[in-house]
């Protein structure tokens, strides 16, 4: 150690010389990160050459005024209005939201799924974590688009068609009269309003006015709820009694929005077989459900094992203390188990919501209208501009990435170990 | 960090690293074989046979293609390209020319920079249904659920065609020819609609061909032919006049098996010209003398080449039609070889 600080001592009195550059500790890390900026550098400025040179070579130019043209083509699953005569931009949009759609339905999809499998696959019960071994151990080693196209062919093989359902001896009929499952999509009852408030109009989109109020309704009760929770809490803390809150929860989450559909005269539309389809209803086309399956059974697996390995990361210790001090066996996976589970679930969670919503991508092979395939697929053919369209393809997915993961990430702080 | 971003550079620069784009005929010869991009799998235009050795209509006309610039018809390498990945394919680099039943468009010739060798099939769009929906026009099409390849004109058509006649219709969009016709056969769409030759061609690969109607209705132009990158004349000279060579030796009566008779002198001083006796047009075009003669000695005139991959001898039956020579009442018509 002495002398160590001697060399070092004399080294600082020596005068610079080139070759300390790369024999000197203190200057090393420097040169080699030096070194490797300006080739970074010089890698980016051949990319950016080469690309102007090829595209001046092929007599192209690089303009996003593609977008404002008229797209000219159909989509068929649409959130927002949408025709033929509307521009490029619009009809990514239409492909954007299709793809959050898929993105939050699958997620949610996989989530449940997820946490039912990884609970049960550390259940005593053998035939139930057998069950689940084998799922988990199907459904991630085989590929994900492999399930999708398999999901994709049972909807379009082995379900009837619309006019299975016409005429005296109909070979199939409908789930209560209200639902029913064909090979062009399942249709939903869907939720209908005798009074329209109209709509807001933001210019890009124009969200209906009875679904904003029901929205907003919902989420002050929600509020007004964790209130009257956040009281009781006090109370307790304060006088050692409980009062009792279920009725009142009952009543405020239940009675405005009842009170809301009511007056806006709510009731549904049913499906009915009208020409060559089902026509009125909700229909969630083959391939979403191909694609919403494929993804969410599939991302379920991976999502099981995070779970178990949570689980597993709290020792038996925990358990059997938290019974000893007379907690019941809910009150100890939600108040002790849980709390420190999700320490170890949510990070890798967010790696999976992550690959769901840029595997809704794969939607190309089954003919769901993602962004992919409007922007990416439909546009880029019809207007040539590859180059453009799929830089933006790649700067859309990448921020829709980053919001999910900067969520995610702000929802692990919440959950995360609170180090004092 | 920084090495990873260094590798990650490293990569994105080989991915982009284009070949430079001249001389498609020097790159061709270099290589010693044609890269073709055709359809990957329509019966009687491109398809793969039993022995894995591809035959159609469009691949026989690469064939023609690589035996004028490589003296083999064998040497081809076939791209399978869909609706969505070919223009990109021929403007990468990837393929030499597109034989895949694509339509020349105004934007696409323009816009895309692309250039069409010619038109070598005469096509337009229409529609299959099957026989027991009872449908006779496609003005009964309203509220259908269509089948459409992505990416082609015929989904455009097809918008514009249930615009204008105030109809809806569900759009399924499909991938490939094939993905179409499962699609179909499964009744997850009432009709699929594509190029009438295509259809001709899926309907003859059904169990039952006559369960199915093909609508009388041809609601678009589509003019099909070889495409090649814009920008290299020469190449596409010796693509466009290929073709013409096929052209013109059925309308002067060459074909695979005379053609070698022919070659060595006839009293026509066009099929002289043409199969190299006379004159020098293929040192014109940067080929051989003999270009011509090894381009119909490959699959014959393109009489031949349709009569073997769609006509009446073949499932798919299609009549000549407007692909006739123009001597006998079709559109077929080759410049002169002068």
């Amino acid at each position: 150690m002495a002398n160590a600080i001697t060399i070092d001592s004399r080294g600082l009195n020596r005068p610079f010389r080139l070759n300390m550059l790369l024999n000197d500790s203190r200057y090393r890390s420097c040169t080699i990160q030096i070194f490797v900026l300006m080739c970074l550098m010089l890698g980016i400025a051949w990319l950016v050459d080469n690309t102007v040179r090829n595209l001046a070579l092929l007599g192209k130019d690089f303009s996003f005024s593609f977008l404002w043209s008229t797209a000219g083509y159909d989509i068929n699953q649409r959130l927002i209005d949408y025709d033929t005569q509307m521009t490029h931009a619009r009809a990514a949009l239409v492909g954007l939201l299709n793809t959050v759609v898929l993105a939050v339905l699958s997620c949610v999809l996989a989530t449940v799924i997820g946490v039912l499998a990884g609970v049960l696959r550390l259940s005593g019960n053998s035939i139930v974590a057998r069950l689940m071994t084998v799922y988990v151990e199907v459904f991630r080693n085989i590929p994900l688009l492999l399930w999708i196209l398999v999901f994709g062919a049972i909807m379009s093989e082995a379900v009837p068609a619309p006019n299975a359902f016409k005429g005296e001896n109909a070979t199939a009929s409908m789930i209560l009269g209200a639902a029913a499952i064909t090979n062009r999509g399942v249709f939903i009852p869907e939720p209908l309003f005798a009074l329209d408030l109209g709509t807001l109009n933001l210019g890009v989109f124009e969200p209906s006015l009875n679904a904003i109020a029901a929205i907003g309704v919902v989420i002050a009760c929600l509020l007004v709820n964790r209130a009257l929770v956040r009281h009781a809490d006090r109370v307790q803390s304060k006088t050692g009694i409980r009062p009792v809150t279920w009725w009142k929860t009952i009543a405020v989450l239940l009675c405005p929005p009842l009170l809301l559909l009511w007056v806006l005269g709510f009731h549904l539309g049913y499906p009915e077989l009208r020409g060559f389809n089902f026509q009125g209803g909700l229909q969630l086309r083959n391939a979403l459900i191909a694609m919403w399956l494929g993804l969410g059974i599939y991302t379920g697996a991976f999502i099981a094992e995070n779970v178990r390995a949570g689980i597993l990361a709290i020792s038996r210790g925990q358990t059997e203390a938290a019974s000893a001090l007379g907690l019941r066996p809910g009150k100890t996976m939600r108040l002790v188990i849980l709390p420190q589970a999700l320490r170890v679930i949510v990070p890798p969670l967010i790696s999976q919501y992550l690959n769901i919503t840029k595997n809704t991508s794969l939607g190309l092979a089954v003919g769901y209208m993602d962004l992919r395939s409007t922007l990416g697929g439909i546009t880029i053919n019809q207007t040539g501009r590859e180059l453009e369209g799929m830089l933006l393809l790649m700067l859309i997915y990448l921020a829709l990435s980053l919001i999910i993961s900067g969520s995610m990430n702000a929802y692990n702080a919440r959950v995360g170990l609170k180090e004092r | 960090m920084k090495k990873s971003l260094f590798l990650v550079t490293l990569g994105a620069a080989a991915l982009l690293s284009s070949t430079a784009m001249a001389g498609t005929l020097d790159e061709v010869k270099a290589r010693g074989k044609l890269n073709c991009g055709v359809s990957s799998g329509t019966a009687g235009f491109s398809a793969p046979d039993a022995k894995g050795v591809w035959q159609g209509f469009d691949v026989a006309f690469c064939r023609a293609v690589a035996a004028a610039v490589l003296g083999d018809p064998m040497k081809v390498e076939f791209v399978p390209t869909t609706g969505q990945t070919r223009f990109t394919a021929l403007a990468s680099g990837e393929i030499d020319v597109l034989s895949r039943a694509t339509t020349w468009t105004f934007s696409r010739d323009t816009d895309l920079k692309l250039t069409f060798a010619g038109t070598n099939f005469y096509d337009g769009q229409a529609f299959l249904v099957k026989k027991e929906l009872g449908v006779s026009s496609a003005k009964d099409l309203n509220g259908a659920t269509v089948c459409i390849q992505s990416g082609t004109t015929t989904e455009l058509n097809l918008a514009e065609y249930f615009r204008i006649n105030k109809m809806s219709y569900e759009p399924v969009p499909v991938d490939s020819s094939a993905e179409g016709e499962r699609q179909y056969q499964a009744g997850a769409c009432d009709v699929y609609t594509s190029d009438g030759s295509n259809l001709a061609s899926v309907r003859a690969s059904f169990k039952n061909p006559p369960d199915h109607v093909i609508l009388p209705e041809i609601v678009s132009k589509e003019p099909l032919g070889p495409i090649v990158r814009q920008g290299d004349e020469q190449w596409a000279d010796i693509v466009h006049w290929t073709q013409n060579a096929l052209f013109a030796a059925e309308e002067l009566g060459v074909t695979q098996a005379n053609v070698d008779q022919l070659a060595d002198g006839s009293d026509n001083p066009e099929i002289n010209r043409l199969l190299g006796k006379e004159g020098d047009l293929g040192k014109m075009l940067g080929l051989d003398a003999e270009w011509a003669r090894r381009a119909v000695a490959a699959g014959g005139n393109y009489g031949e080449i349709f009569a073997a991959n769609l006509g009446d001898d073949t499932p798919i039956r299609l009549a000549r039609g407007l692909n006739a020579p123009w001597t006998k009442g079709g559109l077929l018509y080759s410049q002169p070889f002068r």
